[in-house]
């Protein structure tokens, strides 16, 4: 492990080799995106989305859950109006993905465009924090980023279709804890990026605004208000 | 447009939403200088996501959510396996439900 002094002393560059080394960063992340997948893709048959059209959601929108709200709203009669309120709502519950590629700007901004744009269009919240792990070890190499992206993409995808065959067989999910699979996965990443007390004071305080959100707020905002107060809070507060 | 189309059209209108959020920030972040505070402000946000993400479903979904992200937390800090700390804690979190927790 190495410690938080010696993060952005390397340059970003892109290599072949990083391609290998992103497939093994994220073999941890698979299995989550296998689950979650799953999940989707029997929310996805219960709520009338046919196969191909919970295959192509997955593979073009990759984003859980906004897929899952979207499930939900989904409608074999749809309309254009009806259209552009999933557009909104998806905006709503992605809205988060703004923050989390403007936090990859100090790394990967010096490279050219071509070698950073495809591997942000796959960029999840499991393969962000992943990414976000092997910076803050000291790595710089972007192909890294890109093929961890590309490997939870085709499993989020391969996930998705015997999700939506097996729509159902597993009635009660809650009983394995399976609602609680990715929350799990969000502490245990955040493990190696504990840098003492003094910087989860803006932890704190995202997760207290968000909870406050969750109270007031309907449907996902409350993630973007957490997050934006944790975010100000680390900028007002000196080190 | 046929029913299907508008099922099709809905998909692509949220790929493009999703994709453009996704680059946006990225693209937004080469138009401000990074100063020292900005760059806290960003090393924040991963602890920040998690907090709001997590912290409100731990405590709609109540104990066996607790219990499950601290068996988690544990594990991963003893093991550092990811994995390891992800099915022990979700494995706490049914073993409570089954139990009535």
């Amino acid at each position: 492990m190495t410690t938080g002094t010696d993060r952005h002393r390397d340059i970003a560059h892109c290599s072949v080799a990083g391609l290998a080394a992103g497939a093994r960063l994220a073999l941890p992340g698979m299995p989550i995106m296998a689950v979650f997948g799953v999940a989707f893709g029997t929310a996805a048959a219960q709520n009338g989305l046919t196969l191909s059209e919970a295959t192509l959601m997955s593979a073009l929108v990759f984003a859980g859950a906004s897929q899952f709200v979207a499930a939900e709203m989904w409608t074999t009669s749809m309309t254009a109006a009806w259209v552009i309120a999933l557009g909104l709502v998806t905006a709503t519950v992605n809205m988060r993905f703004f923050l989390m590629s403007a936090s990859l700007r100090p790394w990967l901004g010096t490279l050219p465009a071509w070698q950073t744009y495809p591997a942000l269009a796959l960029m999840t919240d499991p393969g962000w924090l992943l990414a976000t792990q092997y910076r803050s070890r000291g790595g710089s190499d972007s192909a890294v980023f890109l093929s961890s992206g590309v490997m939870l993409w085709l499993t989020w995808i391969a996930a998705t279709v015997p999700g939506h065959a097996l729509g159902g067989i597993v009635t009660d999910p809650t009983r394995f804890g399976l609602d609680l699979v990715m929350p799990c996965f969000f502490v245990v990443m955040l493990v190696p990026l504990w840098r003492g007390s003094r910087a989860a004071i803006s932890w704190l305080v995202s997760g207290a605004v968000a909870v406050l959100t969750a109270q007031l707020l309907p449907s996902w905002w409350f993630i973007m208000a957490g997050v934006i107060a944790g975010s100000v809070t680390a900028g007002v507060f000196d080190e | 447009m046929s029913e299907a189309d508008l099922g099709l059209a809905a998909i692509v209108v949220m790929a493009i939403t999703t994709f453009l959020i996704r680059v946006g920030g990225f693209w937004f972040m080469a138009h401000v200088p990074l100063t020292t505070r900005v760059r806290r402000m960003l090393e924040a946000l991963p602890g920040s996501v998690v907090a709001a993400a997590v912290l409100p479903i731990a405590i709609k979904s109540g104990i066996p959510a607790v219990l499950a992200v601290s068996m988690a937390v544990l594990v991963m800090r003893a093991s550092r396996s990811a994995l390891a700390g992800v099915l022990i804690g979700i494995t706490a979190a049914a073993l409570a439900r089954s139990a009535g927790v």
